[in-house]
């Protein structure tokens, strides 16, 4: 089976973010007041996997070994069959 | 005595280290590209400074998972010394061989300056020439060097004494005025548990001869140097 895995790449909380920041700022020069901006990454993954389980599995040891670095980053997975 | 200097695609310091090993100080070095996977016959090793691969993902992570890396940590694991300097510090950190992690500057710019530098340790490969607390002053060139560790390590590395250089005030004072890009606790080098792997932000390869303004960070090399005649 096929399977698309959307993967969320977010900074740990407390972590700074500067881009966030930044844009919130450019914001408030449109006139928009926010609470908060954050930037996060997305990963688009599609790969072949006998289940929806087995290819989350799989997006995972991809995120502990490279996509996202434990020490900064949290990150989430979403399966979809394709 | 050999030192190997590591080539990604995107280093760019590769050629101002050899430099400074071969024809400043003599010493025998040698670029070796990221595809050679062996490195017998190598005492020491350099990761140069650059943006190996456009710093995409994040700034070192596809460099740290390249086979040579592997390499680089079975010399390390020998107790020679590896030396990784701006790229070269993300690269070893994201190979989990040195602690933390490096992230964009706090006020996310491209920072390139003298910075003055507290010397925390002299019992290093890599800081034996320097006094304990002496303070020097060393280029910096990067966005991403805001170091960042949990308390855990923090602790860890503060009881070991492995912090070897904070960014400090020309009076050798940890402010953050005197901090370039908000790294935690001012730091802006470490060692490995073995101290045998250094990791650190500023450029010593730019300020190894007086005519380019300094020879400081010379010293340093010079260490390095001295460590793999006497063990190796």
């Amino acid at each position: 089976m096929q399977y698309q895995a959307t993967v969320t790449i977010e900074q740990k909380q407390g972590m700074l973010d500067p881009e966030g920041t930044t844009v919130k700022r450019a914001l408030e020069h449109l006139g928009y007041a926010t609470e908060s901006v954050k930037t996060a990454k997305l990963f688009e993954i599609l790969l072949e996997a006998e289940s929806a389980g087995a290819a989350e599995q799989k997006v995972d040891e991809m995120c502990q070994k490279l996509i996202a670095n434990p020490i900064v980053d949290n990150y989430t997975i979403e399966i979809e069959e394709k | 005595m050999k030192i190997a200097i590591i080539q990604f695609g995107g280093t760019n310091c590769d050629l101002d280290v050899l430099h400074v090993l071969k024809e400043v100080m003599g010493l025998d070095a040698e670029t070796v590209w990221y595809k050679q996977e062996d490195l017998s016959g190598f005492d020491g090793v350099v990761v140069p400074g650059g943006f190996s691969y456009g710093d995409y993902l994040r700034a070192g992570a596809i460099a740290a998972r390249t086979p040579i890396m592997d390499s680089v940590k079975k010399l390390a694991a020998e107790g020679k010394p590896v030396m990784g300097i701006c790229n070269g510090f993300q690269v070893l950190t994201e190979a989990g061989m040195l602690k933390g992690a490096l992230t964009t500057n706090a006020y996310p710019k491209f920072r390139c300056h003298w910075a003055s530098l507290r010397v925390e340790t002299t019992d290093t490969p890599f800081t034996s020439k320097f006094g304990k607390r002496e303070v020097i002053r060393l280029p910096i060139a990067h966005m991403e060097g805001n170091f960042y560790a949990e308390e855990e390590t923090l602790a860890e590395l503060d009881e070991n004494e492995r912090v070897v250089f904070r960014y400090v005030d020309e009076n050798g004072k940890v402010t953050d005025d005197a901090n370039p890009n908000g790294s935690i606790e001012n730091i802006a080098g470490i060692v490995n548990e073995g101290r045998n792997v250094l990791g650190l932000m500023p450029h010593p390869e730019r300020a190894s001869e007086t005519i380019l303004g300094s020879d400081t960070g010379r010293k340093m090399f010079e260490s390095m140097a001295d460590y793999i005649t006497e063990n190796f």
